[in-house]
């Protein structure tokens, strides 16, 4: 059984990703053998050769700026105990909306086509993230349910526009937009590189982030209605406000990702506009440790799975379930760990032990979670509020 | 459950010597070399403030803290206890001060649960019944738990230790929930039972109860005993001396010659219950002026949480229900309220009056930010440690500085700090919810004294409190709220413990009533 440690470790929860991400690499030594794959070659495929060239570096950058922007917003809400876990929908939403306005204004030449489909986007994103806010600030609906539901439907209007009014007359019948023209792409940083100058929102987000998160009094605010919302209730922090901003700034973000996507590497509306960054960005939220700084490092690593995974399939013909099953297990590792810093594993004994006749006997029973105890029961009700001072006083 | 009645021990050794318990932890030995002998049919008060240890001690017995050093000796045999399921099977019992019962289940459903293994409910109700009879707790199995008073459902605390036919009974603060009726008919049980033997450890820091009930006290004081006696030989004052080293401090309240405009008005409040097993308030008005204490008695559960919740705007109500110097606040969020002059002092310290996690000076920013620890949305950190310090200053907060977490503190430096905190806002009214609740001697003193000083410097204070001498000490007046009616608020010198006694039992209002001291 799971007994709560009475001073959980700073420096473990720290290190905590580190540790999840050796264990990973662990259990995926156990699968290449199991596949007949040398682990080191694997791994060298996996996390170095992807980065030995320029280009390499330059693939990481565009595929770490959406999921880092994605999970700066969402870690707001996260803080906050909102959990938003829609982006995907979000992020085509300001595809959908950036690329509206491209394929609008195609064939016009200003420069203020491209700052128009970034605005776009940006609302796409926040009004798709407003409406699991309004349902949940209105109705009480779940955030978790209405922001992964409204995925589906910013998928399924997508898949219709590219497949009906917003289709390519040249396309020869498939799912996609027209080609974006130069206006409405953002333009690139090096000769025969993808990556691009949205790379500059990515970083101006991780600064706006950095100084919000830590020195806002409304990041204050969210955290406070996140670690102890009775203490929010209490100060008078509107709880209406920090879902509001949660799903709005996250949608926000996620948004910008899917105008970066079709004004970027992808350059027109079709429907693969996302390898999953929205989901994907969930868990570089958490490694991150909802820290911007530590996002951005995530972000990192989580690009170079994607990278890893490509080069996987393509270099030791392993099935592109790779790159899911790598980001499941980190997650999956990061969760657990999480778990052992919080709590303690104690054995349960079943059965008491004999008493011996002489010296200290030992008496063990289960301590089930019957134990009339007042820190061990789920949610004594009875009538006091009075908690607090059990925590208060101190031996 | 399968230990054969024996309360008595026919070896005539003690029922239970600690000796020389010790337990560190890592920022503090709670325990230092603590021995201890409570012999078969005592009822032996353990005795001291806040941090002296008496608590850890408690848990040491009961098996869910294990000391560094030290020898339990059980009926004059070594024993290590190591959980309370162990504690349980050597015969020792222990009754919380908040109780662990599921409100959705019946009595006997309870105390299945908690005594575990198979049972037959039938024959369990039978036990309960004929076990709550004989020690004068009437109880009723079958009635579900969310419908017993407080004063009831520490019945079937008591009744469930019972059951397992303990040698020793530990109490835990066990009046802090009751009227003073019932707290005399919960003595007459504890005798009853140290009359058959079985010996009683009884925790508390009401000297007169003490004095009253137990034959002997073990005085505690920074982890150590300080002194062992004969309570019924000593007075409150020599206790007292001998529980916090120097005299009991006595509160000053001077008399108030300001102006004395109303406030905080509270006019014909209703307020249905937000769940099944809360509390409706009906019809509630108050009134609190500039410059006065006025105190609201009665056992928690009985509307002080929704009463509080209402007054600090965490629930809102009819505009005109609750009125700030003149101005109708009744549909104002907290904020709002806050920004008109409210100040509040939750009875949760850790979770709503702080921020468990959080720093001292972070915390300050949770309701001061309005002076001026926010510049154009961005937090000002020098300043929220600056008051943070001048808070800890003023205020006397022992901790390690600002940066200090606010669950690293000791309930009674928490309470001085979030005091404190709303204090130092410059209010018009303050609301206090238990101010002095698990906090120690003297600093309940000086909590006291601060809030005096604070209506005589013309703020309106109402205090909401159990502990009714801390009522008679400090309120100008003294209202009683109990199932969710508010008596009228009469002056302190009109009336007696007794009176506001019998008013908590909610014998007010129509006189026509026949005093009955039912389930209180």
């Amino acid at each position: 059984m799971l007994e709560p440690r009475p001073n959980p470790s700073r420096k473990m929860r720290l290190a905590s990703p580190l540790i999840a991400i050796a264990l990973t690499l662990f259990v995926g030594s156990i699968l290449f053998i199991a596949l007949h794959k040398s682990p080191l070659e694997a791994f060298h495929v996996f996390f170095i050769e992807p980065l030995s060239t320029a280009n390499g570096w330059s693939e990481l950058a565009i595929k770490a700026g959406p999921l880092i922007l994605i999970a700066q917003g969402l870690a707001i809400g996260f803080r906050a105990r909102i959990f938003n876990i829609g982006a995907e929908g979000q992020l085509i939403m300001g595809a959908i909306c950036g690329g509206g306005i491209a394929i609008w204004l195609d064939g016009v030449d200003s420069a203020w086509v491209l700052p128009l489909m970034v605005l776009a986007g940006a609302i796409g994103g926040g009004l798709w993230g407003a409406l699991p806010a309004w349902l949940k600030t209105r109705f009480n609906a779940e955030e978790t349910l209405t922001t992964l539901m409204l995925s589906y439907v910013a998928s399924f209007l997508l898949s219709w526009l590219v497949s009906s009014p917003w289709r390519d007359p040249g396309g020869m019948n498939f799912p996609q937009s027209v080609m974006f023209g130069d206006a409405a792409l953002f333009s690139m940083l090096f000769e025969g590189m993808r990556v691009n100058t949205s790379i500059f929102i990515v970083i101006a987000a991780v600064l706006l982030f950095w100084v919000f998160v830590t020195k806002s009094f409304l990041a204050y605010q969210l955290t406070v209605g996140g670690q102890a919302p009775q203490a929010a209730r209490y100060a008078g922090f509107s709880s209406r406000r920090t879902v509001w901003v949660s799903l709005v700034v996250s949608g926000v973000t996620a948004g910008l990702a899917g105008v970066g996507e079709v004004a970027g590497p992808i350059g027109q509306l079709n429907l693969n506009i996302s390898p999953g960054y929205g989901y994907a960005a969930i868990i570089v939220a958490w490694i991150g440790r909802l820290h911007p700084l530590g996002i951005v490092l995530s972000g990192l690593l989580m690009a170079l799975i994607y990278l890893g995974g490509e080069a996987a399939q393509v270099t030791l013909q392993l099935p592109a379930a790779i790159t899911g099953l790598f980001q499941g297990m980190l997650l999956f590792f990061l969760l657990g760990c999480d778990v052992f810093i919080d709590y303690r594993l104690r054995r349960r004994k079943r059965k008491p032990r004999p008493v011996p006749s002489s010296g200290p006997e030992t008496i063990s029973a289960p301590a089930t979670i019957m134990v009339p105890e007042p820190v061990g029961l789920p949610e004594p009700t009875a009538a006091p509020l009075r908690t607090a001072s059990i925590q208060g006083e101190r031996a | 459950m399968t230990t054969p009645p024996q309360p008595y021990n026919t070896s005539g050794e003690p029922r239970l010597k600690l000796l020389n318990i010790t337990k560190r932890y890592p920022s503090v030995v709670a325990n230092d070399g603590v021995s201890l002998t409570v012999q078969p049919g005592s009822i032996h008060a353990v005795l001291g403030e806040n941090g002296a240890g008496k608590s850890t001690l408690m848990k040491i017995i009961y098996g869910s803290v294990q000391a560094d050093a030290g020898e339990i000796m059980w009926n004059g045999r070594q024993v290590s206890i190591a959980n309370p399921a162990a504690a349980r099977a050597l015969g020792i019992g222990m009754v919380f001060q908040h109780f662990s019962l599921f409100e959705t289940l019946t009595v006997v459903e309870n105390i299945a649960l908690a005594l575990g293994g198979d049972f037959d409910l039938a024959a369990l109700a039978e036990r309960v019944r004929s076990v709550s009879e004989r020690y004068g707790l009437p109880l009723d199995p079958q009635r579900l738990v969310h419908s017993l008073s407080v004063g009831e459902r520490q019945r079937v605390e008591i009744v469930r230790c019972l059951l397992q036919n303990p040698q020793l009974l530990i109490l835990d603060e066990p009046t802090s929930v009751l009227t003073p009726q019932a707290v005399k008919k919960l003595f007459e049980t504890l005798r009853q039972l140290a009359s058959e033997g079985v010996s009683i450890l009884y925790i508390s820091h009401k000297l007169d109860e003490i004095r009253a009930l137990c034959d002997h006290a073990t005085v505690m004081r920074g982890g150590r005993v300080t002194g062992e006696t004969d309570p019924r030989a000593e007075t409150s004052a020599s206790l007292a001396r001998m529980m916090i080293g120097r005299e009991l401090p006595v509160c000053h309240a001077p008399v108030y010659h300001g102006d004395s405009a109303p406030v905080l008005a509270i006019t014909g409040l209703s307020l249905e219950a937000e769940d099944a097993f809360g509390t409706r308030l009906s019809d509630i008005s108050l009134t609190v002026h500039r410059g006065e204490v006025v105190g609201i008695a009665g056992i928690s559960g009985n509307g002080q949480a929704e009463l509080l919740a209402a007054l600090s705007g965490e629930r809102t109500s009819h505009k005109q229900a609750v009125l700030i110097a003149d101005t109708p606040v009744g549909h104002l969020d907290a904020g709002k309220r806050r920004d008109l002059g409210l100040v509040f002092v939750p009875e949760e310290r850790l979770g709503r009056g702080a921020v468990p996690a959080m720093t001292l000076a972070d915390n300050a920013l949770l309701t001061a930010h309005r002076e001026g620890l926010v510049s154009k949305g961005l937090r000002r950190f020098d300043a929220a440690r600056d008051f943070a310090r001048r808070c800890i200053e003023r205020f006397d907060v022992r901790c390690g500085g600002e940066g200090a977490a606010a669950r690293s503190l000791s309930g009674g430096n928490l309470q001085k700090f979030i005091v404190g905190r709303e204090i130092m806002l410059s209010p018009k009214v303050m609301v206090v919810a238990q101010p002095t609740w698990g906090v120690d001697v003297g600093a309940s003193a000086f909590l006291r004294q601060t809030l005096l000083d604070l209506s005589r410097s013309g703020v309106g204070v109402l205090v909401i409190s159990e502990e009714l001498e801390e009522l008679f000490e400090i309120c100008d007046r003294i209202a009683v709220l109990a199932g969710g009616r508010l008596s009228e608020a009469v002056p302190r010198h009109t009336t007696d413990a007794e009176a506001i006694g019998l008013k908590m039992a909610g014998l007010f209002g129509d006189g026509a009533h026949t005093p009955e001291v039912a389930h209180a």
